[in-house]
């Protein structure tokens, strides 16, 4: 039966596209992707320059970058599909991303070749509406930071030579991954983090087109745990409306399985470990101005650590959650806080070289304690 | 004959022993027809894959335990030729794609497209979608992560995702945020004695309880090892009364070696000796994170308190170089160097102001 896996791709392409997945099962992020540029949340200066275009028939080569889930992808599709109209998007439209391969080879080949053809005329469009449909077609490298330096350096000319029939749009998280000869070839376009408004507006217009009923807590707590992010956001309210949803009675949702499904350490854990570190968590309760005698010594520490590791929380997440009590806390003075964030810096450095988590966990532990007890 | 630990794994959602909350959650995604991509991470052996296998069992009935093992052949750009071992049923497909190294990007990218890109043939089977299980997603490459970001929204009708690591801090943001994140925490001491016990059941003996107890203390919440050690001291004594010794391994009596090694005297002589003992552990191929931290957590345990939390930051410091060097042995001595400097100052130290 290994044939299932492998064999069954002959049939053409033709019908497995009109073989349309039911629309309740589609991730919410691909159903409510914006149709039209005039959707896209937030972004408001990138969408007025990009509207212009539609009817100007005029676009220069394009670079979007910012952090993910801000709309850069949906941008760009949206833009393409209200320029061409579904009829003419396929042979028009040439979108790359990670997923394919892209080295240098491609990059000569088959981006070269898709360039260099002349767009052909413009089909009938089988839904009546009449799209601009500008001379030129469109290449869109998504996630373009992945692209190999070599890649990205023979892209140089063939974006010169073929900009009369051939617009580029990069996409890419990281702007200065992208070698500086592309992105001074580009317009330069940046996506903001959405705003707390118009990500609740965004997620308050999918909750009641899924006809779920969430209230302002728990799109608050969708909101803080995405740090602005919305395909996050999205992806979190789906997961638990489909938890809420399929328990029988079906019960609310609530701030607090947002948090668990995001991963997020509950505060009271964090607090907990902020408390043997010494640091003083419950706010404003200075009855007695003697201070405890934070004497905690390795041991207990070490333990915490254990347990810590032992839920499996990751590291990176205790550490960035425990970053934001010491540097929001009240009552630490400046030398305390700097020491404990030069401590987080070092830590996060070392987590992205892949180095051992619970020894770094304890390390912050121990370094920030010390921090800390120091006056 | 198989190991217990096979044997007596749980089957079903239902079966398993802890963690109730996560398997009714999973059994009612499983039921809800909507299943979203998932990521399961928690420290090993507290019950990942067990839960992954109930899971799909929950999708597709008895049919995925029909597994076959294949063998595929990747061709690199570099025509570079790498063999992949795949377990599979009709309904799934389980990779490890860390197993080709540099090149697991290539396995992502060819095998997951040709998955994703065919549909369910088998028109009695439960669901649309195929499963496609990556185990060890916290060691796949960027490149590879990268590759699996679109694919995962574009082809999301026809095959669903389930990664299995032992923590998200390695993952890239635009995985997580596609992901459902199950966290599956080591089960507590009084949960694992529980589980101990409903094995002992299944084998037909009485587990005495502080038998049961001292295998639970040893395992630090690693239910795979706790079911291993049960057997094997099942093998030595059947009846499992009177002082029961759980065999350490033999790697970590020769760590502690080290530990007390360095411990008792520092002096240059004492530094190659030490050396001695770390080239024998790592030509044992014992990962030298592993030695260092078990050396460590040695070392801490015997000296005085002061010096404890810069064992452990030099510990950490030297890890990361590690990780960034070339040769391991340098950075082991570097620390075991280290450690004797500073507990030499410290009973220097001692000394001086006893003078005064």
């Amino acid at each position: 039966m290994a044939a299932n896996f492998f064999a069954a791709k002959a049939p053409s392409n033709k019908t497995s596209v009109k073989h349309v997945v039911d629309p309740t099962l589609q991730p919410w992020v691909e159903k409510y992707r914006p149709k039209t540029i005039d959707e896209v949340s937030a972004q408001e200066h990138t969408v007025a320059v990009l509207r212009k275009t539609l009817t100007s028939t005029n676009l220069p080569h394009m670079l979007f970058y910012g952090p993910p889930g801000t709309g850069k992808t949906s941008t760009i599709l949206a833009l393409a599909r209200q320029l061409f109209g579904p009829d003419n998007f396929r042979n028009r439209v040439l979108e790359l991303n990670a997923s394919d391969e892209r080295g240098i080879a491609i990059v000569r080949d088959k981006i070269k070749n898709f360039a260099r053809q002349t767009p052909r005329a413009q089909a009938i469009s089988s839904d009546g509406k009449t799209y601009p449909c500008p001379p030129y077609k469109i290449i869109i490298l998504d996630e373009a930071d992945s692209m190999t330096q070599d890649a990205q350096g023979a892209l140089r000319r063939i974006m010169e030579t073929y900009a009369r029939i051939t617009r580029f749009c990069l996409v890419c998280n990281y702007v200065t991954r992208i070698i500086e000869p592309l992105a001074s070839r580009c317009s330069k376009f940046r996506f903001t983090p959405l705003d707390s408004e118009s990500a609740s507006l965004r997620l308050a217009h999918i909750a009641k087109a899924e006809s779920i009923d969430i209230n302002q807590p728990v799109i608050d707590a969708l909101i803080n745990t995405s740090n602005g992010d919305l395909r996050r956001a999205i992806t979190y309210l789906q997961s638990a409306s489909r938890l809420s949803s399929s328990s029988n009675p079906p019960t609310p949702i609530l701030p607090l399985d947002i948090q668990e499904i995001a991963g997020v350490v509950p505060d009271n854990v964090i607090s907990d470990l902020a408390q043997t570190l010494g640091i003083d968590m419950d706010e404003g309760m200075d009855i007695d101005d003697t201070p405890k005698a934070k004497h905690i010594g390795f041991d207990p520490i070490k333990k915490k650590v254990k347990f810590f590791m032992r839920e499996g929380y990751s590291a990176t997440q205790i550490i960035s959650q425990l970053h934001d009590v010491v540097i929001l806390h009240h009552t630490l003075n400046g030398r305390q806080k700097s020491a404990s964030a030069l401590v987080f810096a070092e830590a996060d450095k070392a987590l992205c070289d892949g180095a051992d988590e619970e020894l770094w966990v304890l390390e912050v532990a121990l370094r920030v304690h010390k921090a800390v007890s120091s006056r | 004959m198989s190991l217990w630990v096979d044997k007596y794994r749980p089957r079903s959602l239902d079966e398993l022993n802890y963690h109730r909350g996560l398997s009714e959650r999973l059994k009612s995604l499983a039921a809800s027809g909507d299943f979203p991509h998932i990521l399961f991470y928690g420290p090993s052996g507290a019950g990942k894959k067990t839960r992954i296998s109930c899971t799909l069992r929950e999708l597709f009935g008895p049919g995925v335990e029909k597994l076959k093992i294949d063998q595929r052949v990747f061709l690199t750009p570099s025509k570079r030729k790498i063999e992949i071992n795949l377990v599979q049923s009709n309904f799934h497909i389980e990779i490890t794609p860390s197993e080709a190294g540099n090149y697991d990007r290539v396995v992502i990218q060819e095998l997951l497209k040709e998955i994703a890109q065919t549909q369910q043939v088998d028109l009695g089977a439960k669901q649309r979608f195929k499963v496609v299980i990556i185990n060890e997603a916290d060691s796949l490459s960027r490149d590879a992560q990268a590759a699996l970001r679109r694919t995962m929204e574009k082809y999301m009708s026809n095959m669903r995702i389930i990664l299995c690591a032992n923590s998200t801090s390695r993952l890239i943001a635009p995985i997580k945020s596609r992901c459902l994140l199950m966290r599956v925490a080591a089960p507590s001491d009084e949960e694992m004695s529980s589980v101990l016990q409903s094995v002992a059941r299944k084998a037909k003996f009485t587990l005495p309880t502080d038998a049961g107890n001292k295998i639970v203390d040893d395992s630090g919440g690693n239910m795979r090892k706790a079911i291993l050690v049960l057997e094997a001291l099942k093998m030595q004594s059947p009846d499992l009364t009177g002082p029961l010794s759980i065999a350490k391994p033999d790697w970590e009596v020769y760590c502690y070696k080290v530990a007390d090694l360095i411990v008792s005297e520092q002096s240059p002589a004492r530094v190659m000796e030490v050396r001695a003992k770390f080239y024998e552990l790592l030509s044992h191929c014992i990962p030298p994170t592993v030695i260092l931290k078990t050396v460590a957590e040695r070392v801490v345990d015997k000296v005085d308190e002061a010096l404890k939390a810069d064992i452990m930051h030099w510990a950490a410091f030297y890890e990361v170089r590690m990780r960034m060097g070339n040769k391991k042995i340098y950075h082991l001595e570097a620390w075991v160097v280290k450690v004797m400097s500073l507990s030499k100052h410290f009973f220097y130290n001692i000394d001086m102001s006893d003078f005064d």
